[in-house]
């Protein structure tokens, strides 16, 4: 590509993201009524998005072979049961993460 | 409006942290990868600037060594952020009336900037519109600093920063543990996780996000009628519950943050 391409592809790159993040906004505009059914969606898509952003991170995860997904499964777990015990968010993400570096490097 | 900026400012930050470490992290790696393929060091900052969106960045390396292809390089931009529809209907009401903060704040939709300002129970006393405004600027200079730094020193780091990304999974189990423990019945979640992996394993790693979109909205706008009789229900119990959760989250945060 020469660089005028390359801006071009850039260019084009940053249009489609924008479009996806500002479609909802321009759709429904300060001051315009939002449908009940949006306010519904806007309550139940965001837990079910957290759900789908936790199997995005594990999606390259090779349940069959190598270490069998086991230090990604039991750093979860970690997290969890920090996340349970302690009730807070910081704990359990830097728990989680050490024990995901260590085990990666143990199995 | 200084003061209300510096309060919400330090609300804000603790709250950022784990994205801190994640952002600068796979920021380094993007800045990295593009300088390694043989792209200036302002390409992975401009890049990171203004598509801030990692996915897109990572698949727009492959896109500039490939031939010349400005439509394909659309559909894959739109199709990797389709995700941000999802993000900017959750937001609507809450990104209203925050005035002129309202355009950045949807500029810089992202996934983890998205999760901390729907997630996070902002304190009493402090404004929301500076407090989202924060998060979604700290997050963007970290994703902008790490890419800027590995796109300039990337081939002189020789530890092992191997698995350090895992903080951003940690972070998605976090959040979705808070909105788990806010339900009784966990059809959201439960849609979300079971439908999601489904068609991971029906349409590979690389094409399963749309089809799981598709399934999580239609499954969440056939079931509206029970799930709405069961939010009425639950309301009065875990207003009382999540509020004492969050209260004591949120504290733990600040005193992690600063005593780190």
């Amino acid at each position: 590509m020469t660089i005028v391409q390359q801006i071009i592809t850039i260019a084009v790159a940053v249009a489609a993201t924008v479009l996806t993040r500002f479609l909802p906004y321009v759709l429904f505009p300060e001051g315009k009524k939002i449908p009940d059914f949006f306010l519904y969606l806007g309550k139940v898509l965001a837990p079910a998005v957290f759900g789908l952003l936790v199997v995005y991170c594990l999606k390259n995860v090779d349940f069959a072979a190598g270490s069998h997904g086991l230090p990604e499964l039991l750093s979860i777990l970690a997290v969890i049961l920090l996340y349970l015990w302690k009730k807070n968010m910081f704990v359990p993400i830097v728990g989680g993460t050490v024990c995901y570096m260590v085990l990666i490097r143990l199995m | 409006m200084k003061k209300h900026a510096a309060i919400a400012l330090k609300a804000a930050f603790p709250f950022t942290i784990p994205i801190l470490t994640g952002y600068l992290f796979l920021g380094l790696t993007y800045g990295v990868l593009m300088s390694t393929s043989g792209f200036p060091w302002f390409y992975p900052m401009i890049t990171a600037l203004v598509i801030y969106t990692g996915s897109m960045e990572f698949l727009l390396v492959r896109i500039l060594l490939s031939s010349f292809n400005p439509v394909a390089a659309f559909a894959t931009a739109l199709m990797v952020g389709a995700r941000h529809l999802f993000y900017g209907i959750s937001m609507l009401p809450r990104y209203r009336g925050v005035g002129w903060k309202k355009f950045y704040l949807i500029y810089t939709t992202s996934d983890e900037t998205f999760s901390v300002n729907y997630s996070a129970e902002i304190p009493d006393g402090v404004d929301h519109g500076w407090f989202y405004f924060w998060v979604s600027f700290l997050d963007q200079m970290y994703w902008v600093a790490g890419s800027t730094l590995g796109g300039i020193f990337g081939s002189l780091i020789t530890f092992s920063t191997e698995g350090l990304d895992f903080v951003m999974t940690a972070m998605f189990v976090v959040i979705l543990m808070q909105q788990w423990t806010k339900s009784r019945r966990h059809v959201s979640e439960l849609t979300g996780l079971i439908g999601s992996a489904l068609c991971l394993k029906v349409f590979g790693p690389d094409r399963f996000i749309i089809p799981s979109m598709i399934v999580i909205f239609t499954v969440l706008t056939l079931m509206r009628g029970k799930l709405e009789k069961n939010m009425k229900q639950e309301a009065a119990v875990s207003t009382y519950h999540s509020a004492a959760l969050e209260t004591s989250g949120a504290e733990s945060v600040q005193k992690g943050g600063s005593g780190s």
